[in-house]
């Protein structure tokens, strides 16, 4: 089960991210996971919220905001977790685009957001695992 | 397809016929001149030229040029060429640029005027048997005037329209029939919009050509338009300081348009250094009316940048053709020594399917002219990878790389970040000019 992430347009520039930020703390939206990659000229900021339809609303005014489905998946407290889904996504092809980690509200765990050329590969092999990946709900 | 032409002798004359045409009507026009505006005969004494020095179109390069500026000095009647009793019309320019152009016509000039219109009409397979809406202005401004004359020239069913209230334009259209539509493209593009709006089909319209003119327009501008409307689209080009619209005019071969050779002398020349340019070279277009007698002009820096040719055309007309104006001198940048102008990079954004908002910024860094091109993303080019707008990047360098002989340095940008003043894009900041 995929979850929404935002992905907004930022220019490389003073002051263009705390506007963002400052939009969703006004309207009560908090921010549960975020990462930036960014570039000479752009960044992009892909975040995960807690009222992602509110959150595309308020940003859409002013900023080129759309949602990409990602997959948070669970990770437990181990050396060699992550290796272990990355060797298996490996093996089935699955290429990451890029990921970030960040802890959920409903779980002690970590999660890492993986964002994948193919979604329900992705899901099934970590299906196949055991890991449990979360749901728009839980956060 | 059969060719019509209007005036087949002179449209498909030889090019020894055209030059003794024009050697003998330049003697008798520079005499005109220079015995009747005081202007411009101040201006050939100041450079040493008198009439007897002008014997044929060779040496209408030693006269003088006339720009913009001195039909405002002049204005209004100092460049008229003859008593006002004379006259029998004006027309004049919208004053976008500053102060209005008067110009004065005498009914030989409308004559020649609507003859020229009248090329074109039939140049886009318009007989008496056609039904010419003409929705241009009407009025001071040439393009109505000027299509309406030569629609009548031609024995079309003239529509006098004028332009807006574009219900009433599509109710003329539908019930009268229309088979040829006369107006600004960007017009002809709403009224392709409107129509369909309206719930027709390309091909419930009579239309079969039109004529579009008065200001700048792209090839896919024009692909567009000739679906939208199931028509073919001709160009049509003139300056109300030479007369109006039928300066020069596409034919069916759609690869430039033929300048009327017979009253019009044209001259491509380098706008930094007013050289002339051989054949084939981009530069400025300049004018020389051959025969009109109310406001005749020589040498007239029109600041359009184009390309002349004398490559045969398979229409059998034999006038020179001039490409599309490819910009206007006065906003034409030289970035490492190359001309680059902005409609070209307009160009590449619509091929590119992007929208025309953008900034060009020049600069000089360690004594290398560079430049960055700013463009708006939209919405639906938005990837939340990083590696997808880089690439988007790369493509439209290399695009504008191909279309502008140098290589700039694009960026994408969220919509609305262009610095625009007064509703109006500022389209270039050139810092260059702040360093000297």
């Amino acid at each position: 089960m995929a979850i929404n992430q935002l992905s907004v347009f930022v220019e490389n520039k003073p002051g263009k991210l705390l506007d963002i930020v400052k939009a969703l703390s006004s309207e009560q939206i908090n921010i549960r996971a975020m990462s930036i990659a960014d570039t000479k000229d752009f960044g992009i900021l892909r975040l995960i919220v807690s009222d992602t339809d509110k959150a595309k609303d308020v940003l859409e005014s002013d900023c080129i905001v759309t949602v990409t489905p990602v997959i948070a998946a669970e990770m437990s407290d181990k050396a060699g977790a992550l290796s272990s889904i990355l060797e298996d996504f490996s093996y089935e092809n699955i290429n990451i685009e890029y990921m970030y980690a960040f802890t959920a509200s409903t779980a002690l765990g970590a999660y890492v957001v993986l964002r994948v050329d193919d979604n329900d590969a992705a899901e099934r092999v970590l299906k196949s695992k055991g890991i449990s990946v979360l749901e728009n709900m839980s956060i | 397809m059969a060719q019509n032409y209007y005036q087949p002798e002179i449209e498909t004359a030889s090019r020894e016929k055209i030059l003794e045409i024009q050697n003998e009507k330049i003697v008798k026009q520079v005499r005109h001149v220079y015995d009747n505006v005081p202007y411009y005969r101040k201006l050939m004494d100041e450079k040493g030229v008198t009439p007897d020095d002008i014997k044929s179109v060779d040496d209408i390069k030693k006269l003088p040029f006339l720009t913009k500026a001195d039909l405002r000095d002049a204005y209004p009647y100092g460049l008229l060429g003859t008593d006002l009793k004379n006259c029998v019309r004006i027309q004049s320019t919208s004053g976008t640029t500053g102060k209005r152009v008067v110009a004065f016509y005498t009914q030989e000039d409308i004559d020649i005027w609507e003859d020229c219109c009248a090329r074109a009409i039939v140049a886009a397979g318009g007989t008496n048997e056609d039904v010419c809406q003409v929705c241009y202005g009407y009025g001071l401004f040439t393009g109505g005037p000027g299509l309406n004359g030569g629609s009548h020239k031609v024995g079309c069913l003239t529509l006098p329209m004028s332009s807006g209230n574009t219900e009433r334009q599509i109710q003329f259209m539908m019930d009268l029939g229309s088979t040829i539509l006369c107006c600004t493209p960007s017009y002809a593009a709403y009224i392709g919009e409107s129509l369909a709006e309206a719930g027709y089909k390309p091909e419930d319209n009579k239309l079969k050509a039109g004529i579009f003119g008065a200001e700048p327009w792209t090839e896919e501008m024009r692909r567009s338009i000739e679906k939208s409307l199931g028509i073919k689209a001709y160009d049509i080009y003139g300056l109300t300081e030479t007369s109006g619209p039928g300066v020069s005019f596409e034919c069916s071969e759609q690869t430039g348009m033929h300048i009327n050779e017979d009253h019009f002398y044209a001259e491509i020349i380098d706008p930094d250094t007013g050289e002339v340019l051989p054949e084939g070279s981009k530069g400025e277009l300049v004018f020389t009316s051959l025969d009109k007698e109310a406001f005749p002009l020589l040498r007239y820096r029109t600041r359009d940048i184009c390309v002349l040719t004398r490559k045969k055309c398979s229409c059998g007309r034999t006038h020179v053709k001039m490409s599309k104006p490819m910009g206007r001198s006065d906003d034409m940048l030289i970035i490492r020594g190359v001309n680059v102008f902005p409609s070209q990079i307009e160009t590449v954004l619509l091929n590119e399917g992007y929208t025309p908002n953008y900034q060009i910024i020049v600069d000089r860094v360690n004594n290398t002219d560079t430049i960055d091109i700013n463009i708006e993303l939209t919405t639906e080019q938005f990837s939340d990878k990083v590696s997808d707008t880089q690439a988007r990047e790369k493509a439209l360098e290399s695009a504008m790389r191909t279309m502008l002989g140098i290589g700039p340095k694009v960026h994408l940008v969220p919509p609305k970040s262009v610095v625009r003043s007064e509703g109006k894009a500022v389209r270039v900041i050139d810092k260059r000019k702040l360093h000297d």
